[in-house]
């Protein structure tokens, strides 16, 4: 092991191993999960060449061949439990997308919650063994979150008892849904429906798009992969058009809404339903978001304490880039953001499966703010480990931008995330409107709960709103949970800042829809502090959770870390709104400093205990033996311009040129 | 699917047929656009010797990017060394020279996508670092591309360091010649553009060692590859550094040396000579170097950096006004997205960021220039506050390019994400220009260390008794923060200067004054803190700003289009289905997807991988 790394794991002041069981849940829960790793990454048949070195093509095929493995293996090995599932898929796959993504999450689970008992009957065994390979078509050229300006139709003939479906316009093309491209031959497909002339909305079909046997696209069906992405090699995503394309009645998904022969339309009995799929998806992604930038900063500070440059004092040798005050500011924060969010992550499932326990015995009281909540706080950290990844990557200078780094790939792989399952302004407004509508509840006199209680001090604090001094002293600098008060005073103030400029348009303009727009840069600005809000508190809240003095000293740490830094980014917000004064401001930065320098000892530490095998991390600067340099090399010589000692453009171009001159 | 091709050609620049919301748009300019187009190209004549130059490489097969993103790492490159051997015979042919106004404007209109960009590097450095004797001897090789160059001195294990680098060049005085060696792995040449396959020869950065001292670091021409079969001269091993987020185009390489000699003629010796007994000597001053790399910076933001911001937000502000979703008013069709006031406060705080950069860099061009005739003559003044100036912007620019090519990104939603939005290249191509150049940590602190006021609290420290390289480390932070706030003033006091300006085109200098209003206006809005925290604003002066700043998004929305249409890219330099002239976004998408090779032949993965292997799952199940 590279020896700046061992001193660096010699000198932490706290055991990573209890870390990592906390991380997990437990230590049964770490080991479980070690074991289920191994049997993916040892596997002989799961190997393949790096694929930084294969062509998009190649790429798409070696994910083909392990998915296929995958599904063999986990019904060979008999793992069925949800988070287990993940574990080999990612070690399968190294956390890369795959060609089943959409077959396994959304087909299939699809059939589940949608289908009727004869559907399930006839779909879900033959796409259980792959027979049926499925797709979910959604999004369109045209359309993407706004569901309703979706355009394809399904029209019923109760002549012939069948759906008709059609892409009226180019806009209307299904385009981006995975697996389609290539691999799928079954999608379920949004459409509106058409009955007796009437539209009545978006509803689910399934649609066989490939014949069964020869794969080729069935008549009236044009389909294909929509070319090269950001990332996403290894994904088909697809695009299809329908022309006068004949389903029979029966391939409507009918759980809920139906289509009687006679082309009646009954209707479906609640729309909330729905809401319990996509918050768990968007939690999924605050977890998603944790995990990348996890991954992100092992190789960042890794690296960063295998590097040397430059000096600090004159005669002396290099020093670890990481000493620098500059490096240690852009990636302990980052360091303590990974932390946060992934405490958010495991809090988002615990609460989406408490609350579906709920919804299943038909409590829905809780539904909206967990909706709401999700959609804001998937926006929030998306962004936020989104610029992380980058920050990370530049933290490790020229090196950092080859594909060698891993950087590249995690980046690529996790950045639509900000895109996909609802566009991030769109979720910041979603969570704004639960904000206002809280807000506009409070201000009739009645009382809201939950993360949005803090609404209800608003009343009390306009009494007096000059004196704002005594909440200043009120701030104690190394104490998380006054941080958290300070952050709940900041969510306060800017939602209600939003909620009457909101007013005041509406009292000035014609409608809603206008008062609302003229107000959003607002509303988002709200949104984001009650989701900071809301981190914080959770992080805080977590602290009380860990024993063990050592491991709980660090983390309480990167909690203070985290809120701090918050506060100096957005200093601003306190400023403008009373909370907090100049002097205060200004030691807020002074701390900032101090616990970069806290931290450091333990940096190092803190990444092991992500407890990341080199192959989940696939990067030559982040390995756990630091061995970097001559593995760089090596990676190198597999370059496929390497293939050949003089490339052959030497004698088709150089040479010809040299020749004519 | 034949009404979407009615529109036929998609390669042309200006249709007579536009997709009606783009057309809307610009009849509703509050300015003449071609007269922007003008001041922004610095007269007309320019815009006219760009265009005459952009219809060239437009005619001409050869310099097409249609393929480009479906091509490999091997293609890209091989098609980047056959367009710039072309070029040279293209620029004989129409008599353009290399230092003419056209070859910036060829490079412009090619998207930078040719090889031996180094090449010129290679030269310039033996222009400025080379004798009279070695100047004759190997610019006309250079000039002919009888041989090629690179240029060498990053390496594994340093970059922005300098001194830390490790390659050695040891005298030998009985064979009169150099040994160049690379001692250990991490002085490896790692990353120089055309090393790793084209370059036959390459300047070399090494430790100059006589008689077992180090005279420090000295530039080496070296041959790496031999000028018959290319094959790589003996002790020498060279390659390509494999795969990086973007330039699939060039060969950037590695070198290592294994008691490779040159004669002693071969150390560029401008400055620094050694004579044939080893007596090592100093002549003239070096100041000049600093010139080199001032020139190559300001180039670089003129060439490369901020033209990628123009061309993003040519590309998503085009986007925005041709894509409608949901809908502002529940009686009316869908609305553009560019109506959203999300959306105006993501691009348009851009698209007056990229006219305050486009108008900084013309302010160093002039400066630069000043300040060249001035050194030459032997006034070395100007040279810190110039070197201060480009470092700062240096780093100041490329920041805010890179985190704004990245908003327009992900402005354009899902397609955004598509390579044929050209976004996702745009991107990744201008991330790499805060590492290059000099790392931009790096030169923000080198802007810091001229700013005498920023430093109040280091002068603190030092005088309570701390060592003045602990205090630095320690106020780092803080320095940076303060240079980065020097650059902005400065790029601010120039776009206002740039301003007045303007007076004789009363129209054009009314909206830019309004994207100056609205650059300096959300520079405060989003440093909030900084305004706040020393006392300068009160909270309601910021309310203030924060309510003109929301107007002035309404007020540069109906400009919006005119102005990124005044940047005039033509559709082959944008290369994007989004962004076209004629705004026909959705066909130009279904078309261009059409052509990715996967879908023109049958697939052979259900075949080969997922018929075999779910058949054999099949059986097991």
């Amino acid at each position: 092991m590279n020896r700046d790394l061992r001193k660096e794991r010699d000198s932490a002041s706290f055991s990573p191993e209890l870390l990592t069981h906390v991380l997990d849940g437990g230590a049964e829960r770490t080991r479980r999960r070690r074991e289920i790793e191994a049997l993916a990454l040892n596997d002989p048949d799961l190997q393949h060449e790096d694929l930084n070195f294969l062509s998009r093509s190649q790429r798409y095929e070696t994910a083909i061949r392990k998915s296929a493995m995958m599904v063999m293996k986990l019904r060979e090995y008999g793992i069925a439990d949800p988070d287990e599932i993940y574990w080999f898929k990612s070690s399968v796959h190294r956390g890369r997308p795959e060609p089943l993504d959409l077959h396994l999450g959304m087909f299939l689970p699809t059939l589940l919650t949608q289908a009727t008992l004869e559907q399930q009957n006839r779909f879900f065994m033959p796409a259980w063994n792959l027979e049926i390979i499925g797709t979910y078509a959604q999004t369109e050229m045209g359309h993407g979150t706004h569901l309703r300006g979706l355009e394809t139709t399904a029209t019923y003939d109760p002549a012939t008892q069948e759906f008709i479906l059609n892409s009226p316009t180019v806009t209307s093309t299904k385009w981006w849904p995975g697996g389609l491209g290539k691999t799928s031959n079954h999608a379920i497909v949004l459409a509106q429906l058409y009955t007796q002339g009437q539209c009545k909305g978006l509803h689910a079909f399934i649609v066989p798009i490939r014949q069964l046997g020869t794969h080729e696209p069935l008549p009236g069906i044009t389909v294909g992969d929509i070319g090269p992405k950001f990332g996403y090699d290894e994904m088909d995503n697809g695009f299809l058009k329908m022309d006068n394309f004949r389903i029979p009645r029966e391939n409507m998904l009918m759980k809920y809404a139906q289509v009687e022969p006679d082309g009646t339309y009954v209707k479906p009995l609640s729309d909330k339903l729905t809401y319990g799929t996509m918050v768990f998806i968007r939690s999924f992604i605050v977890g998603d978001s944790a995990r990348s930038l996890c991954k992100a900063c092992t190789i960042a500070i890794r690296y960063s304490s295998v590097r040397h440059q430059s000096e600090l004092k004159p005669g002396e040798p290099e020093p670890q880039i990481l000493d620098y005050q500059t490096q240690q500011y852009k990636l302990f924060p980052l360091l303590a953001t990974a932390y946060a969010f992934h405490f958010v992550g495991a809090y988002m499932k615990k609460t989406y499966h408490r609350i579906t326990g709920d919804i299943n015995q038909g409590d829905l009281s809780e539904l909206p703010e967990l909706h709401a909540l999700s959609a804001g706080l998937k926006a929030f950290t998306t962004w936020t480990a989104n610029a992380g990844i980058e920050e990370c990557r530049m933290a490790c200078g020229g090196h950092g931008y080859s594909c060698c780094s891993g950087l590249p790939d995690i980046y690529v792989t996790f950045t639509p995330s900000c895109t996909y399952e609802g566009e991030n302004t769109v979720m910041m407004l979603q969570t704004a409107r639960f904000l206002v509508k809280s807000y506009t509840q409070v201000n009739s006199g009645q009382l809201v709960s939950g993360m949005v209680s803090y609404l209800n001090d608003l009343s009390r604090q306009h009494i007096q709103p000059q004196q704002v001094a005594a909440r200043h002293t009120a701030m104690l600098i190394s104490d998380p949970a006054s941080l958290v008060e300070v952050y709940k005073l900041r969510a306060s103030r800017l939602v209600e800042a939003a909620a009457k400029n909101f007013q005041a348009e509406l009292n000035h303009r014609k409608s809603q829809e206008d008062a609302w727009n003229r107000t959003s840069v607002d509303l988002v600005r709200a949104s984001e502090a009650h989701c900071h809000y809301v981190v914080v508190k959770l992080f805080t809240a977590q602290l009380s959770e860990i024993s063990d003095a050592a491991v709980n000293a660090v983390v309480s740490n990167l909690c203070l870390l985290y809120a701090l830094y918050g506060i100096s980014k957005h200093a601003g917000d306190f400023l403008q709104a009373g909370i907090l004064t100049d002097t205060q401001v200004t030691q807020v930065y002074q701390r900032v400093k101090e616990l970069l320098v806290a931290i450091r000892p333990n940096a190092v530490a803190l990444v092991d205990a992500f407890d990341f095998h080199d192959n989940h991390l696939g990067s030559v600067l982040g390995r756990y033996d630091g061995n970097i340099y001559e593995n760089m090399f090596e990676w190198a010589k597999k370059s496929p311009l390497n293939k050949t000692e003089v490339h052959e453009s030497f004698h088709k171009h150089l040479k010809p040129m040299q020749a004519k001159l | 699917m034949d009404q979407w091709n009615r529109r036929g050609n998609f390669g042309s620049s200006v249709g007579g047929d536009v997709n009606p919301d783009l057309r809307a748009e610009r009849r509703t300019a509050s300015f003449n656009v071609e007269k922007l187009t003008a001041i922004l190209d610095g007269g007309a004549d320019n815009t006219s010797t760009r265009r005459t130059v952009e219809a060239v490489i437009r005619g001409d097969p050869v310099f097409s990017r249609e393929n480009q993103y479906f091509q490999s790492q091997n293609e890209r490159y091989e098609a980047a060394v056959r367009k710039a051997v072309h070029l040279k015979e293209k620029m004989n042919q129409m008599g353009w020279t290399e230092n003419g106004p056209e070859h910036q404007y060829c490079y412009r209109a090619l998207a930078g996508d040719i090889a031996f960009n180094v090449h010129r590097v290679f030269k310039s450095s033996i222009l400025a670092l080379g004798t009279d004797e070695q100047i004759t001897e190997w610019i006309p090789l250079a000039d002919k591309h009888y041989i090629i160059g690179t240029y060498a001195q990053t390496e594994l294990g340093h970059g922005t360091f300098l001194r830390g680098l490790e390659t050695t060049a040891t005298f030998d005085i009985s064979t009169q010649e150099f040994i160049l060696n690379t001692p250990k792995i991490s002085a490896m040449k790692w990353w120089p553009g055309d090393l790793g396959r084209s370059a036959t020869h390459a300047v070399v950065f090494a430790q100059l060692y006589i008689k077992g001292k180090c005279y420090g670091l000295h530039p080496f021409i070296l041959q790496i590859r031999s000028l018959r079969d290319h094959s790589p001269a003996p002790g020498v091993t060279v390659g390509d550094i494999g795969p990086k987020m973007n330039f699939e185009h060039i060969d950037n390489g590695y070198l290592m040396l294994q008691n490779v000699t040159v004669p002693r003629e071969n150390m560029l010796s401008r400055f620094s000579q050694v004579l044939p007994d080893g007596t090592y000597m100093k002549q003239g001053s070096d100041k000049i170097n600093y010139l080199t790399m001032i020139m190559s910076r300001v180039g670089m933001l003129s060439s490369e950096v901020i033209p990628i911001l123009l061309q993003a937000c040519t590309i998503a502000i085009r986007y925005s006004v041709v894509r409608r979703q949901s809908k502002l008013n529940p009686r009316d069709p869908e609305a553009k997205i560019l109506d959203y006031q999300t959306q105006q406060q993501k691009l348009l705080p851009l698209l007056a960021t990229a006219y305050a950069l486009h108008f900084m860099v013309a302010y160093m061009n002039k400066f630069y220039n000043k300040g060249y005739t001035e050194i030459k003559q032997g006034n070395f003044d100007s040279l810190p506050e110039l070197h201060a100036l480009t470092s700062g912007q240096k780093a100041f620019a490329t920041d805010c390019c890179t985190a704004g090519v990245e908003v327009c990104l992900r402005a354009c939603g899902g397609h955004g994400y598509s390579a044929l939005s050209a976004l996702p290249f745009l991107y990744t191509k201008v991330m790499a220009s805060c590492i290059y150049e000099g790392e931009n940590t790096v030169l923000f602190l080198q802007t810091a260390r001229l700013l005498r006021n920023a430093a109040a609290k280091l002068q603190a420290l030092v005088q309570s008794g701390t060592a003045e390289y602990e205090a630095w480390n320690k106020c780092t932070v803080q320095l940076l923060q303060a240079a980065k706030a020097h650059s902005h003033y400065i790029v601010v006091k120039n776009f206002i200067e740039t301003v007045e300006e303007l007076r004789n085109e009363a129209e054009i200098q009314k909206i830019v004054k309004h994207l100056c209003d609205l650059y300096a206006l959300h520079g405060i809005f989003s440093n909030m803190g900084d305004f706040l925290h020393d006392g300068y604003t009160s909270g309601d002066q910021m309310d203030m700003v924060t309510a003109s700043y929301l107007d002035l998004l309404a007020v540069i929305r109906n400009d919006a289009v005119p102005l990124v249409d005044a940047f005039d890219f033509s559709d082959e330099s944008l290369n994007s289905a989004l962004g076209s002239y004629d705004g026909h976004v959705y066909q130009r998408l279904y078309k261009w997807a059409q052509k990715f090779p996967a879908n023109q032949q049958v697939s052979q993965a259900y075949e080969n991988y997922l018929k075999p292997l779910f058949q054999s799952a099949l059986s097991k199940l």
